[in-house]
């Protein structure tokens, strides 16, 4: 391959810490690869787990997961129920075989620019090493629409 | 079908330096639902506003992304502008292509591409923006003042004179705090009690304060402007309105080896007691757990015998009253390390071997020796006195980092106290750094070395043991190539750490305020909101939020006292509306709330209520949640917990953050 593979990397961060760390990443003109795409919740504990399942399913090759250091949230504890459902939810996705390390988790706070710079680009190097992410993408979601009604019915009677 | 207005700002060159911003609004423009698109050099500027407002008019567009800074710089002047041109100012979305685009990235192709999807991303957020509408929540201007050091003195005392009802209450028998116990203030040697009492006095008088000691919070629920506290006046055994505050029954009172509080345990006092002279109320309490007749079934009884007004009262009871305030000030206070922490230093083991406290008591006029400095084993004068600062602050062993700020202070303090009693003594400090940062401090402590003679040993103490009636003290002094140094002393005085309050755990759980490892409240921002908590409507004075001087304590309940009348100033309080809802509709239906009441056990502010759901005949169908729109602070953690997504978070709902997600990856959600 003559051209080396970009990986797209969706960040899910949290208003308060990570948000305003990128941004202080942003006024102290910190350099970082351009890869990433934020989006911006209230807080970690607002992220639904799902939508890192949408952004792979729609073309994300790695993500993100980033909020206040635990004992620093602003809602006092919304990054300590992020951080244990995404416990549950990885051990889930290591159970289905979903290669978890395109996911990373980190805490990044207002005061962190820099650590915001470097996450994003191990994470993209990381990334970028894995390759694309198309184990997702190959797979014939048409056969899950067609729901065998009869066939419940039939098994349930 | 929306209407959506792109808005490209140029930032002068902060953004077009790097993107090619032309392009981005000119490609931005093709992007379904976009209505109207154009890039101008500076859209927060006055023409750069007066472009969004013609252009919503103009073009009878229903949102607007504006890609620009941070929403954190400039969301709020957007949304007025929105609001200008009659469109709801929630439709207004910041695509922030400056700090995180521009200014991260070189001039590319690839930065370019990224500002376009930015801005896409926030197109497809428009389209799913609803309006909303700021909540209006009703204020009872009361302030609810919990404890009577001076930093709740100083705050109460702020609101009440600005008009306010204050309910001031403290756990102890008398307002005061621990500043009544010292005895002379740094840097100007201030008597404290002479400086403190016309305070407390005017607190007592004061026609908006409400004063209950030997009270404590007992619960808090409600949020800010509508806090419904229950207080536990605790059963004093006098009846205050009869009691004149004569003093007979604590005289006569035969219970009289009770260790004292307020002389930090070096003398004693009776089990019917007022705690200091000067207290207030100055009326007495019986503290039942000494008291003879509480403890021995009825026996005794010489104070209900001696009271000329027939004011002691045994049968009385803890009552519970309930009280609506709109705003709490927290200045619970702090405590020092004591006993068993050092053992090495025999500290609780020898009698002469005291701490900060202790010393304060005995340098006080009002203390136990009358202010004459004399040792607390046999009542001799100290020759030599070894002052250690840092006894336990700045000690990760110990489990306490911190510096506990007050001590290098009160050291020096202590130590020229301590060589104005007694001119031929020999007083000796070992320190680890002088931390003297403060108004005339520096020099109070130059004073101490250069005028009073006090002799400054920089280096710690390993061990004191007792030897031929003598406290030795072994240490290093690490100025003089780290020689030991051993200092024969007759008393010895530890600077102990000061730590949170022992039941600090339990006064911030019952206010839903947060504190951090060594159990000190946490502010809302260390920098920026120093003295408010992250509960809406709580702030914090004094040292419970962190060890403080005084002069520190007072201005910061002052900041406490002017958030709260900032907070009373407006008969209506308006918060932002991003809360979470859960939804409802037409019977049958009602909700697609299931009542698991998940949400109730994430919410960090018990914003979950239940509501019984009833036919008309009031039958009960179903328990459902409700979201409290003024204890909701928008976290969204219910939201991402909720099983079957019956409950959403206004502006940043389920709908919105998946159209964020399909649209920043070029699949717009349709």
């Amino acid at each position: 391959m003559a051209e080396t593979f970009e990986p797209k990397i969706v960040a899910f961060v949290c208003n308060w810490c990570t948000y305003a760390g990128a941004d202080l990443a942003g006024t102290s003109r910190t350099k970082y690869a351009t890869n990433v795409r934020i989006i911006r919740f209230p807080c970690t504990g607002r992220i639904d787990f799902m939508l890192l399942i949408k952004a792979f399913q729609n073309g994300a090759d790695g993500i993100i997961v980033s909020g206040c250091h635990p004992n620093d949230c602003h809602y006092t504890s919304g990054n300590f129920h992020a951080r244990r459902r995404w416990m549950v939810f990885k051990s889930m996705l290591d159970f289905i075989g979903f290669p978890t390390e395109r996911i990373t988790f980190s805490w990044v706070s207002a005061a962190e620019g820099k650590k915001w710079a470097e996450l994003v680009n191990e994470t993209t190097d990381s990334v970028r090493a894995l390759g694309p992410f198309t184990e997702y993408k190959n797979l014939d979601f048409s056969q899950f629409n067609q729901i065998d009604h009869e066939g419940i019915a039939e098994q349930s009677r | 079908m929306a209407r959506i207005g792109v808005f490209i700002c140029h930032c002068g060159e902060n953004i077009s330096a790097t993107v090619d911003v032309e392009k981005v609004a000119r490609l931005a423009g093709k992007l379904s639902g976009v209505a109207y698109s154009v890039d101008y050099k500076y859209m927060c500027s006055d023409p750069g506003q007066t472009l969004i407002v013609d252009a919503i008019k103009e073009h009878k567009l229903t949102g607007i992304v504006v890609g620009a800074c941070s929403p954190r710089m400039h969301e709020g002047t957007f949304r007025k502008a929105a609001e200008k041109a009659g469109i709801n100012p929630y439709f207004c979305e910041m695509a922030n292509i400056r700090e995180h685009c521009s200014w991260v990235h070189p001039k590319s192709d690839e930065t370019t591409q990224k500002a376009l999807d930015i801005v896409r991303t926030m197109v497809e957020k428009v389209k799913n923006d609803t309006a909303l509408y700021p909540i209006k929540v009703p204020i009872t201007k009361t302030a609810l003042v919990i404890g009577g050091g001076i930093a709740g003195i100083q705050a109460a005392l702020d609101i009440a004179n600005a008009g306010h009802q204050v309910i001031m209450v403290e756990k102890t028998p008398s307002i005061g705090g621990h500043m009544s116990q010292l005895s002379e203030t740094f840097p100007t040697l201030d008597c404290s009690q002479c400086i403190l009492t016309p305070r407390m006095v005017e607190v007592a008088q004061h026609p908006n304060i409400t004063l209950h000691t030997f009270a404590e919070v007992e619960n808090v629920t409600g949020f800010i402007g509508n806090f419904d506290v229950n207080i536990r006046l605790k059963a004093k055994s006098v009846d205050f309105s009869k009691c004149t505050g004569c003093g007979s029954c604590w005289q006569k009172c035969p219970s009289k080896k009770i260790p004292d509080e307020f002389n930090a345990g070096m003398s004693f006092r009776t089990a019917i007691y007022t705690p200091f002279p000067q207290a207030v109320p100055n009326k007495p309490v019986i503290d039942r757990a000494n008291c003879t007749w509480f403890t021995k079934c009825g026996k005794c009884g010489i104070c209900a015998k001696i009271c000329p007004t027939g004011a002691i009262d045994y049968t009385i009871q803890d009552e519970i009253i309930n009280v609506k305030v709109g705003a709490i000030v927290t200045a619970t206070g702090f405590d020092i390390k004591h006993s068993d922490f050092f053992p090495e230093y025999g500290y609780g083991k020898h009698p002469d071997i005291i701490d900060g406290l202790q010393f304060e008591r005995l340098a006080s006029a009002s203390g136990p020796t009358g202010g004459e400095i004399r040792r607390p084993s046999d009542g001799k004068v100290p020759e030599t006195v070894v002052f250690l600062a840092c006894a336990g602050s700045r000690d990760k062993a110990k489990g306490i980092e911190y510096c506990s700020k007050i001590c290098c202070m009160y050291t020096a303090k202590h130590a020229m106290l301590y060589k104005h009693k007694n001119h031929h003594g020999k007083a000796h400090v070992f320190y680890m750094d002088i931390r003297s940062a403060g108004k005339s401090y520096e020099e109070f402590v130059r004073r101490a070395i250069e005028e009073d003679d006090v002799n400054y040993i920089r280096g710690r103490v390993s061990k004191i043991y007792e030897k031929n009636g003598k406290l030795m003290v072994v240490g290093v002094d690490t100025l003089l190539n780290a020689k030991p140094v051993t200092i024969e002393a007759d008393m010895v005085v530890l600077a102990t750490a000061v730590v949170a309050n022992e039941d600090a755990e339990s006064v911030a759980q019952k206010l839903h305020i947060s504190y951090d490892k060594h159990k000190f409240f946490a502010e809302a921002h260390p920098k920026l909101k120093p003295v408010e908590t992250n509960t809406a409507g709580i702030t914090l004075a004094g040292a419970c939020q962190s060890a403080k001087d005084i002069p520190e304590t007072v201005a910061q309940a002052s900041a406490a006292a002017a958030k709260t009348i900032i907070l009373f100033s407006g008969s209506e309080l308006t918060r932002e509306p991003v809360v979470a809802t859960v939804n409802r509709s037409a019977a049958p239906v009602f909700t697609t709330c299931t009542g698991c009441f998940l949400c109730q056990e994430v919410c960090p502010y018990q914003a979950i209520e239940r509501e019984e759901i009833r036919d008309r005949a009031g039958n009960l169908l179903m328990n459902a949640a409700k979201v409290n729109a003024g204890l909701c602070q928008g976290c969204g953690t219910c939201v991402a917990m909720c099983r079957n997504k019956s409950i959403d978070l206004q502006g940043f709902s389920n709908q919105q953050m998946l159209s964020e997600v399909m649209g920043l990856l070029n699949k717009p959600f349709e």
